[in-house]
Formats: C-alpha cells, sequence, structure tokens
C-alpha cells in the first residue's frame, strides 16, 4: 500500500511542478462557474414564475442537477488532459524502465497512478464546493442529493481515468494519447445522440453503456447500486485492461 | 550471485541476445564489453525484469528474476542507458521516492539519501530540478538511484557515458569500491574502462558471447607471439639481420625509419624474455639503444579480433541478423 501511496504521490507532484494541475484546477473552476452562473440565472427567473403559478422551486431539482450535468460534459474534455502523459510520459522519457525495475507490482504502479489522477481530479472537484455553498449562504438546499451528486461526478471520472490510463499505456507519444482519449470519450458521450434515434432494444444496450447515462440519476441525487455497480466494474475493467497492455509491452520490448 | 543459463531474446525475426551463459561471484565486477547493438542493454534488461527472455533462466542474488521478480528487483540496483530522472523533481525529491518505491523503511531514508547523495558527488544538487541538471550531474544522480536501497547486485549500463574526466575516474573509483559488498555488472565500450574497473570482461557480439576471462588473460591469451617494439640508432648500417641472429627471434620488421634512426618490431618466440639479448647485440656493435619495451596486445586489438573473428567463423548464419552489429562496430 505504501508502495501505491507513493507513486500516487509522485503522480500528483508532478501535476503541480508543472502549470498543468493549476491550468486544469483553474479551467475547470472558471466552466462550473460560468454553467453555474447561467442556470443560477435561468433558475432565478423561472422560480419567479413558479411561485407565481403556486408552485415551490426546488433548488436541489431545478439548479443543482443541471450544474451538475453540464460539469459532466466539461469532464470529458478536460479529462483528457489529466491522463495522456500518465504512461506515455513515462515511457519516452524511459522512467519506465525504473518503475518496472522496481519491486513494485504492476498492480500497484496502476493503482498509484490512478489515485494520483484521482487526486487531481479531486481537486478539481473540491473548488467547485464553493460555488454549492453559495447556494447553503442564501437559500436551503439539501446536502445529500449535492454529495450523492458529488460521488457520482468522483465515480464517472474514475471510469475516464482508467479509460485514460489504458490509452496512454498504448503509446510512447502523449499527445496521440490525449487525442485518442478524446475521441473515445466523445464517442461515449455522442454514443447517447446514436440510441436514441434507435429501436427500444438498441436504445437499451447504448444507454447501458454510455458512461455520462448513468450519471442521471447521481445528479438527481438518487444512489442507486445499478450505477455503482456499472462505475466501479468499468474501472475495475479499465484497469485490469491496463495491466494487460503494460505487461503485453514487457513482453514485445 | 548471478547466474544466467542459455539466456535469448528475439523480437519477431531479430534475435538480440543468442544463448548466453555466464556467472558472476559474490564481490565481483564483470565488465560487458561489445560493440552497440550486441546486446548489451537487452541482456542487462533481462537481468532486471525489465523485459521477459524469450528462453533460458537467470538467477539474481538466488532468485529467478522471472519467477520471483519482486525478491530479485528489492537486490537490484539499476542505471539504465539514460538515467531514468522526472525531469520536475529535484535530486532530493527524486532520489527519496526512489527509496520509498525499494522499499527502504522510512525511519532511515532520511539519512540514507544523504549519504547516497555525498557518495556520488551530488550533494551540492540536491535541491536543483533533475531536468536542469548538466548530462554529467544525471548521470551520477542515476547511479544515486541505483544505490539508494544498498542493493547486492549493481547493473549499470553505461555508467561513465557523458561524463568528464574527472567525473569518470571519480565514478571508477565508486564503482571499485563497491567491489567486495556489491555485486557489479557494467557494460561499456570504452576499453580502458574494463580493464582499470573490472575483474572480468564478457565479451559478446551478434547477441553471443564470444570471450570470458580477466582482462589481462585475454590480452595475453590472445597475443600468441611476443613482439617488441626495439628503436635504434644504427648509424646508417642496417640493424636487422644482427637481430635475426639472436635466437628465439622470429620476424624482425621495420616499422617506420626516421634518418639513421631505425624504429623495429622484433616478434620473439612466446614465454622466452630475450630483452637482454636484443639490447647487448646492439650495444656491442656500437649503436645508439634509443628504446626497448615489449609490445603488448591492448584490449582495443583483442576486442576488434574477437568481435571479428566472431564474424568471419559463421558468414552463413543469417545475414539480416549479423549486418547490423556489424555496422556499429564500423562505427565506433
Amino acid at each position: 500500500m505504501s508502495n501505491v501511496l507513493a507513486i500516487a504521490q509522485k503522480e500528483l507532484r508532478s501535476y503541480f511542478s508543472s502549470p498543468i494541475g493549476y491550468v486544469l484546477v483553474g479551467l475547470f473552476a472558471l466552466l462550473f462557474g460560468w454553467f453555474f452562473y447561467n442556470h443560477m440565472a435561468v433558475f432565478v427567473r423561472n422560480s419567479e414564475q413558479m411561485m407565481m403559478g403556486g408552485q415551490t422551486p426546488n433548488i436541489n431539482q431545478h439548479l443543482v442537477r443541471g450544474v451538475l450535468l453540464s460539469s459532466a460534459v466539461i469532464i470529458l474534455f478536460l479529462m483528457p488532459m489529466i491522463t495522456m502523459r500518465t504512461y506515455s510520459e513515462e515511457k519516452r522519457s524511459g522512467t519506465i524502465e525504473l518503475l518496472l525495475t522496481s519491486p513494485l507490482s504492476d498492480a500497484q504502479i496502476i493503482l498509484g497512478k490512478f489515485l494520483g489522477a484521482m487526486g487531481l481530479y479531486a481537486a478539481m472537484l473540491g473548488v467547485t464546493v464553493l460555488d454549492m455553498l453559495i447556494l447553503f449562504w442564501f437559500g436551503n438546499p439539501e446536502w445529500k442529493p449535492i454529495a450523492a451528486g458529488y460521488l457520482g461526478l468522483l465515480l464517472m471520472g474514475g471510469c475516464f481515468v482508467s479509460m485514460g490510463l489504458l490509452v496512454s499505456s498504448l503509446t510512447k507519444n502523449q499527445i496521440v494519447a490525449g487525442v485518442a482519449t478524446f475521441a473515445l470519450f466523445l464517442f461515449l458521450w455522442v454514443i447517447n445522440w446514436i440510441g436514441e434515434s434507435a429501436g427500444p432494444t438498441t436504445r437499451d444496450i447504448v444507454s447501458y453503456l454510455s458512461i455520462t447515462e448513468h450519471f442521471d440519476d447521481f445528479a438527481r441525487g438518487v444512489i442507486d447500486t445499478k450505477h455503482l455497480v456499472y462505475y466501479l466494474s468499468f474501472i475495475t475493467f479499465g484497469l485490469f485492461l491496463t495491466a494487460k497492455s503494460v505487461d503485453s509491452e514487457r513482453w514485445r520490448g | 550471485m548471478i547466474e544466467v543459463q542459455h539466456l535469448s531474446k528475439r523480437y519477431g525475426r531479430v534475435t538480440a541476445v543468442d544463448d548466453i551463459s555466464f556467472r558472476v561471484e559474490r564481490g565481483e565486477i564483470l565488465g560487458f564489453l561489445g560493440p552497440n547493438g550486441a546486446g548489451k542493454t537487452t541482456t542487462m534488461r533481462i537481468l532486471t525484469g525489465y523485459m521477459p527472455a524469450t528462453e533460458g533462466r537467470a538467477m539474481v542474488a538466488g532468485f529467478d528474476i522471472f519467477d520471483k521478480p519482486i525478491e530479485a528487483k528489492r537486490r537490484i540496483g539499476y542505471l539504465p542507458e539514460t538515467p531514468p530522472l522526472y525531469p520536475d523533481m529535484t535530486v532530493r525529491e527524486y532520489v527519496d521516492f526512489v527509496a520509498r518505491i525499494k522499499g527502504v523503511p522510512s525511519k532511515e531514508r532520511r539519512e540514507r539519501v544523504t549519504t547516497t547523495l555525498k557518495r556520488t558527488h551530488v550533494a551540492d544538487m540536491a535541491d536543483r530540478q533533475c531536468g536542469k541538471l548538466s548530462k554529467g550531474y544525471k548521470q551520477r544522480v542515476g547511479l544515486a538511484q541505483a544505490l539508494i536501497h544498498n542493493p547486492d547486485v549493481l547493473i549499470l549500463d553505461e555508467p561513465t557515458a557523458g561524463l568528464d574526466p574527472k567525473q569518470i575516474i571519480e565514478t571508477r573509483d565508486l564503482i571499485r569500491s563497491l567491489a567486495g559488498d556489491h555485486t557489479v555488472i557494467l557494460s561499456t565500450h570504452i576499453l580502458p574502462e574494463v580493464s582499470q574497473t573490472c575483474q572480468r570482461v564478457v565479451i559478446i557480439n551478434n547477441g553471443r558471447v564470444v570471450a570470458v576471462d580477466t582482462p589481462d588473460n585475454l590480452t595475453a591469451r590472445l597475443r600468441g607471439a611476443e613482439t617488441m617494439f626495439v628503436q635504434v640508432d644504427a648509424g646508417g648500417a642496417d640493424p636487422v639481420p644482427p637481430l635475426m641472429q639472436i635466437p628465439g627471434v622470429i620476424r624482425v620488421a621495420v616499422s617506420d625509419e626516421r634518418g639513421f634512426v631505425g624504429a623495429l618490431e622484433v616478434e620473439t618466440e612466446r614465454g622466452s624474455d630475450i630483452r637482454r639479448e636484443i639490447a647487448r647485440t646492439i650495444v656491442n656493435r656500437g649503436w645508439g639503444l634509443l628504446e626497448l619495451r615489449p609490445m603488448r596486445m591492448s584490449l582495443e586489438e583483442v576486442f576488434l579480433q574477437v568481435t571479428t573473428e566472431e564474424r568471419h567463423e559463421d558468414p552463413a548464419a543469417g545475414s539480416s541478423e549479423s549486418a547490423e552489429p556489424a555496422a556499429g562496430v564500423v562505427h565506433e
């Protein structure tokens, strides 16, 4: 375990000793804030109308949910930048030789890298909690659905990270890794749209496969075991494939 | 300490390492010599568990590197061809990180890092980023990284590449001081380095072991006849016939002539030291003896002889495979 932590710390440090960590945290905070502001503006306008119509607007359902859903899309765009260098950079610079000749198992290395990337991601999410605190300042939303939403974001991000690690382990070039990861994420996102125009069976299958689709319930504040299982198995599978990819690389030399 | 048996590594149709076997005893420094592309790095990578062999076994520090990789790797320090540094870490951070993943207990770590940095002469750069170091410092930080967990076995791939002459001497001294406690394999294509630091040499070419011996034995064994270099001021006379009459002399060749001073190469029978006779012959004739010394075959010549012999031996075997390493010799 201490080996895993050593790798995770090293990864995290490397994010923040170059501008990439700050850029990602800043950019995410900016975009999240912008979406937050827009949803807020819409919510304020709508809630006035709703109150006139005798309804009580729900901050969790009508504001937080929308913000979280939009942020899922931002994450999809930013995540390749977190994962693209994880393996490819080590391969290019030869430091992979240090890791693979140290008394570490492949699983420890991969888990360390996963946790490191998740650490940066958690930092990105952490900053946005400030936006949510504003809601508590001026209104009284329920905190549990928001927590559920953040849990969902973490898990969804975990899927992206495990996928990104896999792609990064396949190439020496971090730009290639970044672009390929981005293409893959984009595909997993637009797969929804393909599903919508197809027949009912196809639609079910496609929406089950889509990473973002499973986030819907979390955004609503519902923790469904179905989605938990999906995300956790997706992450495990991604990390497993990464392990296989690293191992096969070793055999090919 | 290290035992390699019938090790082979093939990449598709290319054979990088072909049935290599050798042993290294505890506390020994073994030099790995060969032209570029001979399979030195591949062999080292197999020994360190970076890649598996296609065939054969390798035991390092009592553990099979393939069956018990973690146990074996705990006892190996490895400096790859390019030092595996993280450019954005400081030297101290980096060495500390390596200490952690190599399993140095956290209580000892701080002290171990400090002493290792001192030992490899990089303490003055401890707070610099690795990426901003000069080549020589990078190489020595790489060495620090290999030494940090005090491993039984050290595998160094060209440890003095990129160092200046002073640093080379320091590094060689350091490596020599490691012998005894540590078993060292170092690869190089710099020949004097081998004779200065190593107790035994393995010469490999085209992925095969072509010679294993001590540097002195290698030069002696391959020398065949002994040759003396003699410089004579014969005052216009021809010095060759009198020298030919000395018993034990096989051949006298004129290596170059500068005015009246003749430089000769006198080839003598092996094992017969006839320097006195040569000197007496020359002095008795009233000539000036300017220089008389045995010409030893340098390791360079041994190396060239051994590696070219190998190629002449089997010109039929795999023309495409031998083409690449052969080119390596030419470049050097």
